[in-house]
């Protein structure tokens, strides 16, 4: 099983410089622990209080997790996943 | 003894930007104020560039927030790995404060290699007249401001 997991700038600090990386995973939560285990501190990144990071988006297939279950989000080989850091701010 | 002036401290960093962007960054933030206005402009990976200027709404049609509505940020993105752009200037407007990034703008800031820009329409909101337009890097959550150098069109 391979799912390709696009990186952002700011988290390759975690994968070597690499844009996208593989992992395993049948949900999201177990794709996130996957990464953990091959790119140590990315998880917290990630995840905050067991839950998704508010200003984190990840996308699978192109769909905002947030609207596909979050981090319980079903994944199968092939699924494409995308990390992006909102672009967000305010005074 | 010798009398001497204190350096003033110079920009060593600097944004570069045409004329036309400029002003399309302006007039987005005087149309939306008082809400904020967000959005990028994209340049070929590298560059430096600020070339293609691209207005997003602001999903949290908000006087103190902005934020891009995830789905158009997923398209935004696809277009430039499609394009090999890359962010060059990420903008948004504080319509009631100065223009410097605020304690959420750093640390929600995650394009190290972008210029950030700040317009400020809090003297004139949707009227004619200057703004506060300034720029900065923000990296690991330290700011540092740099020159704008507006030219009739990019080298």
């Amino acid at each position: 099983m391979a799912i390709e997991v696009k990186i952002p700038t700011i988290l390759r600090t975690y994968t070597a410089g690499e844009k996208a990386v593989t992992a395993d995973g049948t949900t999201l939560s177990a794709l996130i622990d996957d990464l953990e285990a091959n790119h140590p501190g990315i998880k917290d990144r990630l995840i905050d209080n067991g839950d998704l990071r508010r200003f984190v988006n990840v996308y699978v297939n192109d769909e905002d997790v947030r609207f596909i279950g979050g981090l319980q989000a079903e994944l199968k080989d092939g699924d494409q996943v995308v990390v992006l850091p909102a672009v967000a701010g305010g005074c | 003894m010798t009398w001497r002036r204190t350096p003033q401290p110079r920009l060593v960093a600097v944004l570069t930007i045409s004329q036309a962007t400029y002003d399309a960054i302006v007039a987005h933030a005087k149309r939306d104020h008082p809400d904020e206005a967000c959005g990028m402009v994209l340049g070929p990976e590298g560059s430096d560039r600020p070339e293609r200027f691209v207005e997003m709404v602001n999903a949290a049609g908000s006087p103190t927030f902005y934020e891009y509505d995830s789905t158009e940020l997923l398209e935004l993105y696809k277009q430039m790995w499609a394009n090999g752009e890359e962010p060059v200037v990420i903008y948004h407007s504080h319509t009631a404060t100065e223009a410097y990034p605020s304690r959420t703008d750093i640390g929600l800031a995650s394009e190290p290699g972008a210029h950030y820009v700040l317009v400020s329409t809090r003297e004139h909101g949707n009227n004619e007249g200057p703004v506060e337009f300034r720029s900065y890097r923000i990296v690991d959550g330290e700011v540092t401001e740099e020159e704008v150098t507006v030219v009739p069109a990019l080298p």
